[in-house]
């Protein structure tokens, strides 16, 4: 948000730049200064969680590539030399496969959390909408990060994905297809595929940063959401960035490394699939081709549905809806906490994604099918009828005059210094 | 057999459930596990004595036996047991390809040249290479649904990471007669771990038949955990140092989080929060 900036330059080089580049002086007022919310809760830390997450993929990922090397036959070995042979090799690998799950996992919070507040909402369209961006991207980049191993689960995920447009050939025949050949190179998947897929897995997160970019640019036009829906009004309403959200930030961050280490040091594996143990086998079939857990709602909504091209496009479409979400909720207010009724859906929306999830791990039959398909309904009855819905039907409980009357109770001056921190440096006094 | 010809047996897995298999009690398991040196020199054992006649062990070297956190045998023990095979070596200055003496850095030799003569060794049969085994096998047990969180987050909580290593000793001590009722293919072998039942690899271990020099009883159970430890310390030779590193990353992380945590409460204390 515009704020008149304090930045005082205090040597002789920092006055030079200044005049030139004032990047210092964007970076105090976007990281220091900032004005923030002074009521945000610990979900509100996933934010810079994920940039942390961005980094570790980044810098792992760059060590990991100059090892790897992406053929048909030694992609699999020169990943076990990474693991026996190379200084810390076992560290970066694990920490880079964990470091995929513990990204997602940060990220379905950081998307919960702006479904559950209303973040999506004006003035914040934008700003979600590059954050699916940033979801799509991640998912581009995690699926062809899983093929470079060449282990079974990876070769059969690749075939059984890339093959899923050839359902287009239902609408023209041919066309699916020859798009797939294209994808493969080929006429099945062969090195000619890894090494593109080696190629855009490289590509890709620098062009996700690119999108990060923009998504704080974003929120830092327009502000933070917070617990209340209620936007700053006042001084009071706020905190500066540093130290108050930095150092709440640091704690949390701590907190998320404990898991992540965890899974590092303790359990590496658990997550992952022991079939991509066993080199990659074009003639020999996985007995069940599962993808990586944080897949598997998308995978349940795939096989939900009878035809192959209709189950292709509500998958696709179980992530595009979200592009939409702003302009389909209709509610007046944002926050889910003064929403009485859409309260219970968000939780049975909830249910569902994670129901999904285990569907999605079992075999398309019997009553797995069935309960996978009364979810996917529900998935898109929730986005579709559900929210224009139920915000025009429901009657918001009152909201606080402000966010200072939401943390300090009646009572205390809106405008007022009431628990104002004495040494705050963005008070500005024209807002 | 025409099956097992073309898919080295593997139909018959995907065709059977997977048989339950009960979990074991592993000194590599947990967060201060590590490995029992005695366990994985005979393991060793086991698997030169029995395993290698049908079993490569593609990615570990010779020299992997001397160094920390495996069994740690001397490295001029080593360097005998490398000079033992004979490793084809070349092109020499003349061109030609030779046959020279093992060394440490070598790769352990496989028993067949490639699938092809390992197959027609083993009616049709492939035995897998062996050298990531405990990791590319785990076991499947049944949950309800609504137990299912619970559990895996219990997992996880426990870092169990052993699955492969219970399979295998399942399947080394699984070989039984065959129930009557249950027509076996030719060349099968019974076996209640396996998925499908019928395994290709005839039953390898016998009473008495790896001889211990420790005074470990010489039975089929003892065999098949010090194999099955072995072949864990081959899939995953870093296993030892990263628990180790792993408490201490830990105990840091515990410490800054407290740390951070009261200093956190400090610049926010007069906010009134
Ligand atoms: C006579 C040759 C032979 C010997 C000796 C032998 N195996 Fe095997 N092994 C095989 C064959 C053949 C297969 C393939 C079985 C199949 O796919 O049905 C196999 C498969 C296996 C498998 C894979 C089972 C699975 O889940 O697919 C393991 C593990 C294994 N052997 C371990 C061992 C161990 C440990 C030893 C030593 C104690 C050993 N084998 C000794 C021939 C042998
Ligand atoms: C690479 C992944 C991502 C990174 C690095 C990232 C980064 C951030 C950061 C640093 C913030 C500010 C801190 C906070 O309030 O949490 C933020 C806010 C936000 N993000 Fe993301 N984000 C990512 C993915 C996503 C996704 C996938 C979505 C939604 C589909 C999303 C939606 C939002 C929204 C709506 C906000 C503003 C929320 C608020 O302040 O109330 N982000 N993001």
């Amino acid at each position: 948000m515009s704020h008149p900036s304090t930045y005082e330059p205090s040597n002789g080089f920092s006055k030079w730049l200044d005049r030139r580049l004032p990047v210092l002086r964007l970076m105090h007022g976007q990281f220091i200064e900032f004005p923030t919310p002074r009521n945000l809760n610990y979900l509100w830390t996933f934010g810079g969680i994920l940039s942390f997450c961005l980094v570790v993929q980044l810098i792992t990922g760059i060590v990991l590539a100059m090892h790897y090397v992406p053929s048909g036959d030694q992609a699999f070995s020169s990943i076990e030399h990474i693991m026996r042979d190379v200084n810390w090799g076992w560290l970066m690998r694990y920490s880079h496969a964990v470091g995929g799950s513990m990204f997602f996992l940060a990220a379905y919070i950081h998307i919960a959390r702006g479904l559950y507040y209303g973040s999506y909402k004006d003035p914040r369209e934008i700003l979600w909408i590059l954050g699916v961006l940033i979801f799509l991207l991640m998912m581009a980049i995690a699926f062809m990060g899983y093929s470079l191993p060449w282990g079974q689960m990876s070769f059969w995920a690749v075939t059984v994905i890339t093959n899923l447009f050839s359902s287009f050939d239902t609408i023209i025949p041919g066309v699916g297809s020859a798009i797939v050949r294209w994808i493969w190179g080929g006429y099945s998947v062969s090195e000619t595929t890894l090494n593109r897929l080696f190629s855009l897995h490289y590509l890709l997160p620098f062009i996700l940063v690119g999108v990060v970019g923009l998504h704080i640019w974003a929120l830092h036009v327009v502000g933070n959401n917070n617990p209340t829906g209620v936007e700053i009004q006042s001084d009071s309403d706020s905190v500066p960035f540093h130290p108050y959200i930095t150092m709440k930030d640091a704690f949390a961050m701590s907190l998320f490394w404990m898991i992540f280490a965890w899974l590092i040091f303790f359990a590496p594996n658990y997550l992952g699939h022991s079939d991509n143990y066993i080199e990659a086998n074009p003639l020999q079939t996985p007995p069940h081709i599962v993808p990586e857990w944080y897949f598997l709602p998308q995978y349940a909504i795939l096989r939900a549905i009878p035809s192959k091209l209709l189950g292709v496009i509500a998958m696709f479409a179980s992530i595009l809806v979200l592009f939409f979400v702003s302009w389909l909720d209709t509610s007046k207010v944002r926050s889910t906490k003064y929403r009485p009724i859409y309260k219970w859906f968000f939780w049975l929306f909830i249910f569902t994604c994670i129901a999904l999830g285990y569907l999605g791990a079992k075999p398309a039959e019997g009553v797995y099918l069935f309960y996978a398909r009364i979810f996917t309904a529900y998935y898109f009855i929730h986005f579709l009828v559900v929210m224009p819905l139920i915000g025009v039907i429901e009657r918001p409980k009152p909201l606080p005059n402000s966010i200072t009357e939401d943390v300090l109770g009646k009572g205390s001056s809106p405008s007022g210094g009431a628990g104002k921190p004495e040494a705050a440096p963005a008070a500005p006094e024209n807002r | 057999m025409l099956a097992v010809l073309l898919t080295g047996g593997h139909e018959v897995r995907a065709a059977g459930e997977a048989p339950h298999i009960e979990r074991q009690d592993w000194s590599f398991a947990g967060m201060f596990g590590f490995y029992d040196r005695g366990s994985l020199q005979r393991g060793y054992k086991v698997y030169k004595e029995v395993c290698a006649a049908c079993h490569g062990l593609d990615h570990a070297h010779y020299r992997n036996l001397s160094e920390p956190g495996g069994p740690e045998f001397s490295k001029a023990a080593v360097k005998y047991l490398a000079s033992q095979y004979e490793v084809r070596d070349g092109p020499d200055s003349e061109g030609q390809m030779y046959q020279r003496k093992g060394r440490p850095s070598d790769r352990f030799v496989p028993p067949y040249q490639n699938e092809q003569e390992a197959r027609a060794a083993n009616s049709g049969a492939w035995p897998p290479d062996l050298s990531l085994i405990a990791k590319a096998r785990s076991i499947h047990e049944e949950t309800a649904w609504y137990k299912a969180p619970l559990k895996i987050l219990m997992d996880i909580a426990r870092g169990y990471q052993e699955g492969g290593a219970d399979y295998l000793y399942a399947l080394l001590t699984g070989y039984q007669d065959a129930p009557e009722k249950m027509s076996m293919a030719e060349g099968m072998t019974y076996n209640k771990a396996f998925p499908g039942y019928q395994i290709a690899m005839p039953n390898p271990l016998a009473e008495g038949a790896v001889e211990y020099t420790d005074g470990t009883p010489e039975t089929v159970e003892n065999y098949a955990r010090d194999v099955t430890e072995f072949l864990m310390w081959v899939a995953e030779p870093k296993l030892e140092e990263r628990k180790r590193l792993g408490f201490r990353v830990l105990v840091y992380l515990l410490m800054l989080s407290g740390l951070l945590y009261f200093a956190k409460k400090l610049v926010w204390r007069d906010l009134g929060h």
